[in-house]
């Protein structure tokens, strides 16, 4: 699994960073940033889809 | 900058930069004789690309052969297009191009029509001077069997306009800004169709491999950097110019040997465009090739190099290069908003001698978190700016300029 983030649609609400605190962070600017390349360890996959279901700007795809 | 000037490494036989047309087209009859629209088989074209190992143009250097074979490996229908947009400031090799040799992206154009299968081909360009010059050589455009309708699109000039999410979102009929990835153009581009966004003078070189061969285009540059390349050497240098050089010189050979040499001593350098960020003097020791460049912690880039002069106050030039970056952000993306005003104050209050203590560290952590981040490359080369300033500022090569013998 591989999730994407869309820095066009992002408004860093923070959502992601919350639920899914391994895979997403707001930066100093106040924008979610990825915190690898995007693949997504097993043990955390429910969190990604949580988190991408839960950005208000639908900011976060996954694929796989 | 004399826009249109060009000329040839000395002693090099030119593959693009022929007739040394300085000001003026090669005409279609020279451009026949010199072998352009000859017929030539296009069905093993990808697998000399590869062995030619032809990079991208246009800045990225990105293997040829990878996005010409995705591209045709995806489902019909499929579009080419040439992107001659070249919203690069210190570029002008593309504008050379298209002006003295249209008929030459042209041909390339066709070709990569044929090596992918597409039925669509576009030409993407902006300056006035190529939209002429393009368009008289379409009028001119001989008759080829089974070759595509080539269409010109014309946008307002602008730097993201030539990216290529962006290029593929305004022949759509959008804006001419960039897309968030994926999808990349190869596999959902111009009317959602997989697109080859290609650079003109990679377009320019691959016709030449086309009909002379890979070994041929091998025989000059280096074993990991094979060919030829248009570069554009301006700002301190005697004879600021589009020249065709091969890969595996210094850079300081090339501005002597092309340029005539420093004009002004020397006190940094922009190379690979304004992507790169900043670099010192010692960088004219680097190869021009991929490798060095990129571990000199700079780029090859889309081959434009300024020179600063020995007066020039770095702290100044990155200042304003920050400012622009600013003013030339598509802002849509949050991040590339902030970040690039972070880095532009910043810069100003550096080059007023009235920074924060922790400036530096904080330009350093830029160009690290700042990589990566935006939906086109953009923010990068803000990022690469912060990043190479902070290194380069405390170094003493930066700190005590050559002067001009
Ligand atoms: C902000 C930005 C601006 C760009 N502008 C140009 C351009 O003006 N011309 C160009 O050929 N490539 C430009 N590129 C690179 C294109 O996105 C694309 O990689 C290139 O056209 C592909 O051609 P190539 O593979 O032949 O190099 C730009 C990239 C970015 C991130
Ligand atoms: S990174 Fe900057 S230039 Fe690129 S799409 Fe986002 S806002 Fe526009």
């Amino acid at each position: 699994m591989k999730v994407f983030l869309d820095p066009i649609k992002c408004s860093g609400y923070g959502a992601c960073a919350d639920i899914c605190p391994s895979l997403f962070a707001i930066d100093e600017f106040g924008f979610a940033q990825l915190l690898s390349d995007g693949v997504v360890a097993a043990s955390d996959e429910d969190s990604a889809r949580n988190a991408a279901v839960s950005c208000a700007e639908n900011a976060i795809k996954i694929e796989g | 900058m004399t826009e249109h000037f060009a000329d040839v490494y000395p002693g090099l036989t030119p593959r693009l930069v022929i007739g040394k047309s300085g000001s003026r087209s090669l005409s279609l009859r020279e451009e026949i004789a010199a072998g352009t629209y000859a017929p030539v088989a296009t069905g093993a074209l990808i697998d000399q690309l590869e062995q030619a190992d032809l990079r991208g143009r246009g800045g990225s250097g990105f293997p040829a052969h990878r996005k010409w074979r995705a591209v045709r490996d995806g489902a019909a229908p499929r579009v080419v297009v040439a992107n001659g947009e070249e919203g690069e400031p210190s570029s002008f090799k593309d504008r050379w191009l298209l002006t003295n040799r249209p008929h030459a992206v042209i041909d390339g154009l066709l070709l990569a029509a044929a090596a992918v299968g597409a039925d669509r081909a576009v030409i993407y360009l902006s300056h006035p001077e190529t939209v002429s010059s393009v368009r008289q050589a379409l009028v001119e455009l001989p008759s080829i069997p089974g070759r595509v309708e080539v269409e010109l699109h014309v946008v307002q000039h602008r730097y993201v306009a030539g990216e290529e999410s962006a290029v593929c979102r305004s022949i759509n009929g959008g804006p001419a800004l960039p897309l968030a990835k994926p999808p990349r153009p190869f596999e959902c581009g111009v009317d959602g169709h997989p697109t080859l966004v290609s650079n003109v003078e990679t377009l320019a070189q691959a016709a030449w491999i086309a009909r002379n061969g890979a070994d041929a285009y091998r025989a000059l540059g280096t074993s990991a950097s094979p060919g030829t390349m248009l570069v554009t050497l301006g700002g301190a240098c005697r004879r600021p110019g589009v020249y065709e050089v091969p890969y595996g010189l210094t850079l300081g050979q090339l501005i002597e040997d092309c340029a005539g040499g420093l004009s002004n001593g020397i006190g940094g350098v922009l190379a690979g465009g304004w992507f790169m960020g900043v670099a010192d003097a010692s960088l004219l020791e680097a190869t021009w090739c991929y490798d060095a460049m990129r571990a000199a912690g700079s780029g090859v880039g889309c081959g434009a190099v300024t020179v600063l002069g020995h007066d020039e106050r770095i702290e100044e030039v990155v200042a304003r290069l920050a400012r622009w970056y600013v003013e030339e952000s598509a802002q849509q993306c949050g991040v590339c908003v902030k970040g690039t005003v972070a880095i532009a104050d910043t810069l100003e209050l550096f080059s007023r001698g009235s920074a924060e203590p922790d400036a530096l560290a904080k330009l350093a952590r830029w160009g690290t978190t700042l990589q990566g981040r935006g939906a086109c490359a953009f923010l990068d080369g803000a990022a690469n700016l912060a990043g190479t300033f902070s290194k380069i500022i405390t170094s003493d090569r930066t700190m005590q300029p050559v002067a001009v013998e």
